[in-house]
């Protein structure tokens, strides 16, 4: 079996209660770090264990601690971001919901490390169903002496809320999010100052994923050099994997950074491979906005290599060939799907949740679409693939916040690799929208 | 998209949205949220207690959010904006079900498409519409979050997994012969462990 540090008792009876939870050794961070650490060695053990954001970045979260302003004595905050929303990833939900402990505990040591004493988590409205499962566990806590004022007798002081969301993606992206938790509409804004100087309220703060918070606690319990043995290089530590699609076993997985993709979507441990006679076409790895690869080069690399479920692995050979482990959103496609019809679907989706700040992400998701609308139903024209990796690339890098390069990716690397289909489409309409109609290799030929 | 405009009109309101004011157990859920934030920014509340204030009156019409923005002592347009801006608030009348089906991708590989249509066609309605009855409105949503489950629908803050053309019918009936109130507030729902 392997390691497992987030969900290892994440299956234990009555986990959701802090009783039961302290039976399995929660809490023991807090007490660990408020009575025997300084905050700077608990944010030097984070560095050294190699952690990086779990939302999608795969930032080093040690490093994104450092830059807090402590400085100017202005009240700092961290914000975990529950704001799961990428199409694909399912795994905060899950852990929040099953074991919200471990989130509460990661908050705590956390928000000591960075010298917080007053901390949210911000999760999507939707999971109003979650935040009264946190809310029992935070609860909980207070009345246990792990939050609220002098805890455990150290004088340190937290207080902990839970914030909902209002059913909008670019509350994900962490300016947006902050903008939201002051009470305003989500749209990003322009850094810097980046949060970690200006953030909520315009004071510092650190926005970090509930993957990311929740493994905190093993790695001040077992120091940063223990995390970091465990994986491949810079991709330290587990992972959870969220996987859905034409799989046998969806669901969601703690794997240790390193198993080969193959492994992943195939042996019985994990996905136990595609679902009864069909086989696998495409896999969009990392969440909706990474680009998709067609089998060959999701199982190997352009050079023949093993593809790893890791950081480096993933991106191998940039976006020509590779692609991103993003946010652990795996989306597995079998030869039944569309893929034309697939990327309509997203680039759908990213027209309707752009903020509409920036003309480019504004007017280029919908335009976008509405030509990938044209093509999925018939009236392509033959300029129209050329359009789209036109608008693409205008749009990539030139916003505010990432949804942008997040819209345009999906799109470019359809086209990227998928281009027959597209030309297809377009040059044979009438086959090509006959419901359930799929592009075969012999059409053309 | 329908959510960006909102009755101004009072006429035609049912009774409980004129001269809005929360139930005492909503209000003292309301002070207790205000108290979470520093001292000067009540104005981050806005967010948790429109979805008060969406459970009390079904959907937040005008009169709803002057008064939300009158208890907040902000301005109504700092709410307007808000409930205009995040999809989850109605700000026009919703049947008593708002079947807010996710219609993205990693659902409509696995049958979402064919789960909207059917319920259109079973109600004879379009997007955003609602049934003859009032009973039911249709409203896709974007990812839910939860698509290893898919196709998935969300009714207030319930959960419906792995629906398809074949079970959308016997769940419809169900909920038609179930009373509202009782629906959606459950809280828990499962999730398979691996």
């Amino acid at each position: 079996m392997a390691l497992k540090i987030l969900t290892e008792h994440i299956n234990v009876p009555g986990i959701k209660t802090l009783e039961v939870y302290r039976q399995y050794g929660g809490y023991r961070s807090v007490e660990k770090a408020v009575k025997t650490m300084s905050p700077d060695d608990v944010v030097e053990e984070v560095k050294k264990s190699g952690l990086r954001g779990r939302g999608g970045a795969g930032f080093p979260t040690g490093m994104k601690w450092s830059f807090i302003d402590k400085k100017s004595g202005n009240p700092r905050y961290l914000v975990c971001n529950a704001d799961e929303s990428e199409p694909g990833t399912f795994k905060d939900r899950y852990l929040m919901s099953n074991n919200p402990h471990a989130l509460v505990e990661g908050m705590i040591t956390s928000s000591y490390a960075l010298g917080a004493n007053l901390s949210y988590i911000y999760v999507r409205g939707e999971l109003l169903y979650v935040i009264r499962i946190l809310q029992k566990a935070i609860d909980e806590a207070y009345a246990a002496g792990y939050l609220g004022k002098n805890i455990l007798g150290s004088g340190y002081d937290l207080d902990l809320h839970v914030h909902p969301g209002g059913g909008a993606y670019i509350c994900g992206e962490e300016t947006a999010l902050i903008e939201s938790l002051e009470g305003k509409r989500g749209n990003p804004r322009n850094k810097p100052p980046f949060p970690a100087v200006k953030g909520l309220y315009q004071n510092p703060t650190v926005v970090n994923n509930v993957e990311t918070i929740a493994a905190v606690p093993w790695i001040v319990n077992n120091t940063g050099d223990e995390y970091a043995k465990i994986g491949i290089g810079r991709s330290t530590g587990t992972k959870l994997i969220s996987a859905c699609g034409h799989l046998q076993k969806q669901g969601i997985y703690e794997i240790e950074l390193g198993v080969p993709v193959e492994e992943f979507i195939y042996s019985d441990e994990y996905c136990g491979g595609i679902r009864k006679g069909h086989e696998l076409k495409a896999v969009v790895a990392g969440g909706s906005s990474v680009p998709i690869l067609p089998a060959h080069l999701i199982l190997k690399t352009a050079n023949g290599e093993n593809r790893l479920m890791t950081y480096e692995s993933l991106a191998d050979g940039g976006f020509a060939t590779g692609t991103m482990l993003g946010s652990g959103g795996f989306i597995a496609m079998d030869e039944t799907t569309c893929i034309v019809r697939n990327t309509w679907n997203f680039a759908r989706f990213y027209s309707h949740e752009s903020c509409g700040q920036c003309s480019p992400c504004r007017e280029g998701t919908g335009w976008m679409e509405k030509v990938l609308y044209r093509i999925e139903h018939g009236q392509g024209r033959e300029h129209d693939i050329d359009l789209l990796v036109d608008v693409a690339k205008k749009i990539e890098g030139n916003t505010i916040c990432p949804l942008g390069d997040a819209a345009a990716w999906p799109v470019a690397a359809a086209i990227r690799h998928f281009r027959h289909e597209f030309e297809w489409h377009i040059r044979q309409p009438q086959e090509a929208t006959q419901p359930g109609a799929v592009y075969r290799e012999q059409v053309l030929v | 998209m329908s959510g960006y405009h909102h009755t101004t009109t009072t006429e035609n309101l049912p009774t409980e949205h004129l001269n809005p004011v929360f139930t005492s157990e909503n209000m003292a859920e309301v002070q207790v949220i205000l108290k979470r934030y520093p001292e000067g920014k009540q104005k981050s509340a806005v967010l948790p207690i429109l979805h008060i204030a969406q459970k009390q009156w079904g959907w937040l019409s005008s009169p709803v959010m002057d008064y939300v923005a009158t208890m907040m002592d902000i301005l109504p347009i700092e709410v307007y904006e808000v409930a205009t801006f995040y999809t989850m608030f109605h700000t026009n009348p919703v049947g008593n079900y708002v079947l807010e089906v996710c219609r993205t991708g990693p659902c409509c590989l696995l049958g979402a498409e064919q789960v909207i249509d059917r319920i259109k066609e079973r109600y004879n309605i379009h997007e955003g519409e609602t049934s003859a009855d009032g009973m039911f409105t249709i409203k896709p949503v974007e990812c839910l979050a939860a698509c290893g489950f898919a196709p998935v629908m969300q009714i207030r803050e319930q959960y419906f997994e792995h629906l398809s053309v074949e079970n959308i019918d016997a769940l419809l009936d169900q909920l038609a012969a179930t009373d509202p109130k009782t629906i959606g507030y459950v809280g828990n729902m499962p999730v398979d462990v691996k």
